[in-house]
């Protein structure tokens, strides 16, 4: 049998970095082909060249047996490549129906075009509603959308980005059954991903990429997820560890809170209510678009609640601005480190002004003491091993893992009574990952109550004591998080997202 | 071909660089200009660069002008600088200018005839409160209802001017002026004049408030909070409101000082160098600030050396109108070219040039 | 005196015609996620270079065509400078006014004074003269056609060819039009000249038809205006319409009103189209839900592609 894909010695160099050296493999017909490695492997640059987006530098692709280089997207999936983006490229404030004809070379009229999504997405299990606007589905949906664009080409090789970072549990087995389907019918799928256990479950391949080499090639059924890490890491990363311990009085307290949203695509919050006590650690879990952002808004009082609905230490915080409560003991971490957690065209000094300067005395009666804040980002950096010349760089040219192991120490060592996190280790490379998971878990530690919110259900499991599910803007009663299992933990996140009964039973079938 | 990459930190040298890399390119495109218009490009460039500050003839005359034309220029593009800072965009200075104008006029005809000490003081405050007032305008419909501030402001401006025409023609038009439009002449009573503070040197107390206002905005952009939410609003608007700045207050900050400055610049203008309220005493300062307020970068040091330059090509203008006669809008478009050399060459201080590689794949 | 409704009606529509054609143009321009402030600058420029060529060939149709060129070589370097040299817009756009301000002073220093040639009416005299209706609906010069013929091609385009989608997505979202690979940077370029060219024929229309001679200044913030409209129009293209005619009424109804020696003080009805527009953008503005859904979602942002 001939490969469908030949990748043979490609190479792209960045100023400063090479993403891809020498890269080689094949992907045969039907054959779901994992493409495993940490951020920062060069997953994405090898599959942005797949998808004609980036050129390489050097070497070789061949495609159903003929020299292959797509100068641009269209190129690639005229010949046959689809590809479904992590971060997706679809358009809110259009339809379904127009999201899809813009993938699309040479879509049919509206009419027709909306009865084929009607068809396709039945047929392999992912009910959608052609004309409703992108910004209302959820992302499970929006997924959809982008798969039955690639589907409605006939693509001979489907392409997916890290497609279940934003999928409950349920949802990724339904995924699972359809690229299984997909598969059978002889299409061939290259799926990017870093999470072990779904590899081992669905591909057939694996291609594992560090650095930008490839360091190894396996059949995942045959390996154990822990030596598929350690090739993906290049060494074995120890499990945070904390001490038993039990939590003490009511710092946090959430009741009742609502609140409705800031953009017109947002989630409000319904009724939101949970407490967290000294020394403890509650996840919230969710999938993005749940209502993670304005959680965070009203718990960093960048969004102003009632009065009462947010409580600490028994006093009503609800309407205090972001500074006030900083005085009081409550800081935040948001998801966005660019642009929200920090500014990206400051340098390190002034964006630790940005959050410490209450706690950490960094201005006189408004004159800002820029000696004391270069001190303080020189602890951070430090303290929290961020690896950068120093505290006059600007924030935008650290690394995502070196930017959030800053922000995040700039609000740990500001010592505070809560913190809240949103999305600690998004886009963080597995030891910037392990760290501030570490520092988080000391935190809690030393006394302080932590409420992490997180897409990463592994993530949560290891870090909280409690663990509760944020779906659609509202929050599941807290659980102990010993002991669950995915299977609950996917039913507390809502389940799958508009599933007819027939297609869950489907789902569970073994393919 | 040319491609552009991200500088990972924005690049000091260019920042400096960029400006005055600008003012040579806009010489030579200016030359070319002045060529195309049938004039000698190298004698033109020398008559609006050199010859205002150089040549006996006219330096006498021209160099006090520079602190004349400058003044007003610096005191707005300061104000102004703020609010772009922060990406709040006044454009409306001109209206504000002439508002001040006719506000500090008002006062100080007000009491005509007394030549009280304490009358020019209050004109000054008279005129500030006229340009803040008519700042707060789109500052008031942008935070109460999210009215876009640029248009807001800019179509105040022909609403500025239909009101000093009336003026000029109605409400402050001088009783003894034989039926002229204009008001009396504040610059030749004692009491309502902007003197030179220093004779012959062009100083006037608006160009003192100019350097002033350049030195305070100096300290609060790189000393204290004000100046650092100012710049943070305008880089990351999501962090600041995380750092706990209140854009309603800022918009309102702002606007609030870039109009008061205005107004006072407006005051200075007609108690002194104009003399008077006519219909049209505004010569487009409030405009042109702009232009000194970029080519400043934002930053007060440079706007004090921008609107130097920028008052040097007015009266080198005027100068060059006289002597080559070279017509009088070509001295605006001269700005205007200005400004995009800026702005192209604005790209350098945050991206590399590269010459793109031959490309493997084709 | 009594205004004649039939022949307030024939000026409003000539009175809103360049502003109209300066909208639909920017209107394009914005859906495409790009915010050029320049308007009142290439109206300018398209008034004195139609001037200039319709007085030197005698032929109005080539003034109209020199205007919408003018218009659009000046929005050119708006284009080179913000998709090729990542420039800020707003100030770019403010650049673009002030510049062609000053240069369209200095082009019509020679013609100010001058009367341009007629444009004719499209229509013969038989069909004008019909009671009411006549001059109403057959009443006026090719232009004003052409202008209403503009608003139902962009209107087709944008909601009924791929072409609209294509332009409308680049304005939702540059970087997922790019990953899906389209040619962000060339699109917006094209709908940025397209805008120029409408913003100086609505200029020539200006000071070919409505003044008509060219006097320095002569826009007199109707670029402004139309950026107003842009906003009123929600970024739909038959509003914009709505929204010219509306304006280009209370012009009408002002200047008649002045001449009708009606008691009110001139100094109000000289700001009232300005005062006018002001508070209609508050009114639109003040509808958070409303506002914020149809503006494009990448308005006024930098692209720049990485990789």
């Amino acid at each position: 049998m001939t490969a469908l894909l030949t990748i043979d010695g490609l190479t792209k160099a960045y100023p400063g970095v090479v993403a891809n050296d020498d890269v080689s493999f094949e992907i045969q017909p039907g054959e779901v082909h994992a493409l495993l490695g940490e951020n920062g492997a060069g997953k994405s640059t090898l599959v942005k060249m797949i998808y004609g987006l980036v050129k390489p530098d050097s070497g070789r692709m061949t495609f159903k047996g003929a020299a292959y280089t797509p100068p641009e997207p269209r190129a690639a999936r005229a010949a046959g490549v689809a590809m479904v983006f992590q971060h997706f490229s679809l358009f809110e404030a259009l339809s379904v129906a127009e999201n899809v004809a813009l993938g699309m070379e040479d879509p049919p009229k509206p009419r027709d075009l909306a009865a084929r999504i009607r068809e396709v997405s039945e047929t392999y299990g992912l009910p959608l509603d052609p004309d409703r606007l992108v910004g209302d589905l959820s992302a499970g949906e929006r997924q959809r959308v982008e798969i039955i664009r690639c589907l409605l080409q006939d693509p001979k090789l489907l392409i997916m980005d890290e497609p279940t970072s934003v999928l409950t549990p349920q949802e990724v087995e339904i995924l699972f059954h359809t690229l299984r389907k997909l598969s059978e019918e002889g299409t061939a799928i290259l799926y990017i991903s870093h999470k072990l256990e779904e590899i081992r479950a669905l591909c057939d391949e694996a291609t594992i990429l560090r650095l930008g080499k490839v360091v190894a090639t396996c059949t995942p059924r045959e390996v154990t997820a822990a030596h598929m890490a350690e090739l993906m890491v290049g060494k074995s990363l120890a499990a945070p560890a904390r001490d038993e311990a039990e939590p003490g009085e009511i710092l946090l307290k959430v009741a009742g809170l609502s609140l409705e949203p800031a953009t017109p695509f947002g989630t409000p919050l319904r009724h939101i209510g949970f407490e967290v006590r000294a020394g403890e650690v509650l996840g919230i879990g969710g999938v993005a678009g749940n209502g993670q952002d304005e959680l965070l808004a009203a718990l960093s009082g960048e969004a102003l609640t009632a009065h009462g609905a947010i409580q600490f230490k028994g006093e009503p915080i609800g309407d205090v601005p972001p500074n006030a409560r900083r005085v009081l003991g409550i800081l935040c971490a948001p998801e966005e480190r660019l642009g929200h957690a920090a500014a990206p065209d400051m340098s390190l000094t002034e964006n630790a002004v940005l959050t410490a300067r209450l706690r950490r005395g960094l201005d006189r009666s408004g004159f800002l003491d820029w000696s004391g804040a270069k001190s303080y980002a020189e602890t951070v950096i430090e303290r929290f091993d961020v690896r950068t010349p120093g505290p006059d760089v600007a924030a935008r040219a650290l690394s995502g893992g070196n930017l959030q192991k800053y922000v995040i120490g700039r609000e740990i060592l500001q010592d505070p009574d809560v913190l809240v996190v949103n999305q600690p280790t998004w886009g963080v490379d597995a030891s910037a990952a392990a760290a501030i998971r570490q520092a988080i878990l000391d935190l809690a530690q030393g006394g302080a109550a932590v409420v992490c919110i997180s897409q990463d259900l592994d993530e949560l499991l290891e870090v909280s004591d409690r663990f509760c599910a944020l779906n659609e803007g509202r929050l599941s009663a807290p659980r102990p998080a010993r002991g669950l299992s995915m299977e609950e933990i996917g039913l507390m996140l809502g389940g799958a997202h508009d599933m007819h009964e027939a297609d869950m039973e489907a789902a569970h079938d073994p393919a | 071909m040319i491609r552009l990459e991200k500088r990972p930190t924005p690049s000091r040298a260019w920042i400096i660089g960029a400006p005055i890399l600008a003012v040579i390119l806009t010489m030579i495109a200016g030359g070319l200009m002045f060529a195309i218009l049938g004039q000698d490009p190298v004698e033109s460039i020398r008559v609006i660069f050199l010859d205002p500050l150089f040549d006996e003839r006219f330096a006498a005359f021209s160099r006090p002008q520079l602190l004349v034309k400058a003044g007003p220029l610096i005191l707005i593009a300061i104000g102004l600088s703020l609010g772009f800072r922060a990406g709040i965009w006044n454009i409306g200075a001109e209206g504000q200018y002439i508002i001040g104008a006719i506000c500090g006029a008002g006062f100080g005809l007000a009491f005509y005839p007394s030549e009280n000490l304490l009358i020019f003081p209050g004109m000054i405050i008279a005129g500030a409160l006229g340009g803040w007032a008519w700042a707060m305008i789109p500052a008031i419909l942008k935070t109460r209802f999210r009215t876009n501030e640029i248009l807001v402001s800019l179509l105040l401006v022909y609403v500025a001017e239909a009101i000093l025409a009336q003026a000029a023609t109605g409400f402050l038009r001088n009783p003894e002026g034989a039926g002229f439009p204009g008001s009396r002449n504040l610059a030749r009573h004692p009491g309502t004049d902007n003197p030179e503070i220093i004779a012959g040197s062009g100083m006037h107390w608006g160009v003192l408030a100019a350097f002033i206002a350049v030195i305070a905005a100096y300290v609060l952009l790189n000393r204290h909070l004000l100046g650092y939410q100012i710049k943070l609003a305008g880089e990351a608007p999501r962090a600041a409101r995380f750092a706990g700045v209140n854009p309603t207050r800022l918009i309102i900050l702002c606007l609030g000082v870039s109009g008061a400055l205005a107004g006072m610049a407006g005051l200075f203008e007609v108690a002194g160098p104009a003399g008077q309220i006519s219909i049209d005493f505004n010569s487009g300062y409030g405009f042109t600030a702009i232009i000194v307020a970029f080519l400043g970068r934002l930053h007060p040091v440079g706007i004090l050396l921008a609107g130097l330059l920028l008052a040097l090509t007015f009266i080198g203008g005027e100068l060059a109108q006289l002597m080559l006669g070279v017509p009088a809008p070509a001295i605006q478009a001269f700005q205007g070219m200005l400004l995009f050399f800026l702005l192209a060459l604005d790209v350098l201080s945050n991206y590399r040039l590269r010459w793109k590689t031959a490309e493997v794949a084709s | 005196m009594v205004i004649d409704p039939v022949t307030l009606i024939v000026a409003l529509i000539g009175a809103s015609t360049p502003i109209l054609l300066a909208a639909i143009g920017e209107l394009v321009v914005e859906r495409s996620g790009v915010l050029n402030l320049g308007v009142e600058g290439m109206m300018i420029i398209g008034a004195v270079s139609g001037f200039i060529i319709a007085v030197n060939s005698g032929s109005p149709w080539l003034g109209f065509v020199g205007g919408a060129f003018g218009g659009a070589v000046l929005s050119l370097i708006f284009a080179i400078l913000t998709q090729y040299l990542l420039s800020n817009q707003v100030a770019t756009g403010l650049a673009l006014t002030l510049f062609g301000l000053g240069l369209a002073a200095l082009m019509g220093e020679a013609y100010a004074g001058i009367s341009p040639p007629m444009t004719p009416d499209l229509f013969p005299e038989a069909m004008r003269d019909i009671p009411a209706l006549g001059p109403i609906l057959f009443g006026h010069d090719l232009i004003v056609y052409v202008s209403l013929a503009l608003v139902a091609a962009v209107w087709f385009m944008l909601a009924h060819t791929r072409a609209g989608l294509i332009l409308r997505a680049v304005g939702e979202s540059h970087e997922a039009a790019h990953a899906l690979g389209y040619k962000v940077v060339r699109i917006r370029v094209l709908a940025i000249l397209f805008g120029g060219a409408c913003a100086g024929l609505g200029g020539a229309y200006l000071s070919l038809v409505r003044v008509p001679s060219w006097t320095e200044g002569m826009t007199a913030g109707a670029g402004w205006i139309a950026l107003a409209l842009v906003v009123f129009a929600s970024w739909k293209p038959w509003r914009a319409l709505l929204g010219a005619y509306l304006f280009g009424g209370i012009a009408a109804l002002q200047l008649r009103l002045q001449a009708a020696d009606i008691n009110i003080p001139v100094v109000l009805l000289d700001m009232s189209p300005y005062l006018v527009t002001i508070i209609v953008l508050v009114l639109i503005s003040s509808d958070k839900t409303r506002a914020a859904l149809n503006a494009p979602a990448a308005l006024g942002k930098v692209f720049h592609a990485s990789g």
